[in-house]
């Protein structure tokens, strides 16, 4: 690829991301302003928006992506996020058992 | 795009490519360091969610959630963070491709602005949460949504002042090897903080706007 090209290729990925992610957030604050879904369905929306629009940052603006060299970054990111799952839902289902048990 | 050994090093953001030498050398291992620096950072932002989302209910009669929302202001504040990470990447692609020293400061100094921007408007929501009686020692929910929102807001004043930092950098050194890799790893934390930043939006803001 000529240097030029490159750049432009460069250039076109941070606006790929950044026209997705601005989508996704307009999706999300639409769903929440309109909320043509209930409670739980805005819950979900806005779940499954924000985790899209994550990985969107990742991939265009962090270029983390699934090719031999970004394995060792993608692992790491992998691993933090089962870290989190662990401690978040471990705190969330213990905290609220015991609010339960208070009220 | 040619098969060298050199090109095959990776990391995550921008790479510079092996046209850059050193800096592309040295980027590996030290970009490698601050990811794991900004995944560990990212735990710290977890478990503050964890605690903001245990506390949804403990208002102690208090401002909630939707109380404090201002929608307008939460979309403006989403989309000056939005192009200030645009126009930090046009300015990493820039410092790539060979551009002069002061239209990479151009390009960083209007991300920093639209970083401003955004510290802006969180500021002006603070104080009006706070004249609301929506102050952190109000309640356990009210210590919660001001620590989560606002380590974010913190996290964005120090990338603020570093952006300052790197720009007096390229000022005064050029385009040094160790200048350039900085760029780079302060452009991770910027892109970073979006992603946290949609967090807070889906979780702390949106569902306030809930009836």
């Amino acid at each position: 690829m000529s240097e030029k090209n490159q750049r432009a290729h460069d250039l076109r990925m941070y606006f790929t991301g950044f026209g997705l992610a601005v989508t996704l957030t307009a999706l999300s604050f639409l769903t929440a302003i309109l909320q043509p879904f209930g409670p739980v369905g805005l819950f979900a929306t806005l779940a499954v928006l924000a985790i899209a629009q994550v990985v969107v940052h990742f991939r265009f603006f962090l270029h983390i992506d699934l090719s031999r060299q970004a394995r060792e970054d993608l692992q790491l990111i992998l691993f933090t996020g089962l870290l989190i799952a662990i401690m978040v839902a471990g705190t969330i289902w213990i905290l609220g058992d015991l609010m339960t048990r208070m009220m | 795009m040619t098969t060298s050994t050199s090109h095959l090093k990776s990391h995550p953001g921008l790479n510079l490519g092996a046209a850059h030498g050193q800096a592309h050398e040295d980027a590996e291992p030290v970009v490698f360091g601050f990811w794991i620096f900004l995944m560990s950072d990212l735990v710290t932002f977890a478990m503050f969610f964890a605690v903001y989302a245990t506390s949804l209910q403990a208002t102690a009669g208090g401002p909630g959630n939707a109380d404090i929302v201002d929608v307008t202001s939460i979309a403006l504040q989403t989309a000056a963070l939005l192009v200030s990470s645009l126009l930090f990447g046009i300015a990493t692609v820039a410092m790539k491709h060979g551009s002069a020293a002061r239209t990479v400061i151009f390009w960083l100094i209007a991300s920093l602005a639209f970083g401003l921007c955004f510290l802006g408007l969180e500021v002006r929501d603070f104080i009006d949460a706070a004249e609301k009686g929506a102050v952190p020692m109000r309640s356990g929910y009210l210590s919660a949504f001001w620590a989560l929102v606002g380590l974010h807001g913190l996290h964005v004043a120090v990338g603020s002042i570093m952006i300052l930092v790197v720009c007096a950098q390229i000022a005064f050194f050029g385009f040094a090897s160790d200048v350039k890799t900085r760029v780079l790893r302060l452009g991770l934390y910027w892109h970073f903080l979006d992603i946290i930043w949609i967090g807070i939006f889906s979780v702390v803001f949106l569902p306030g706007l809930l009836t």
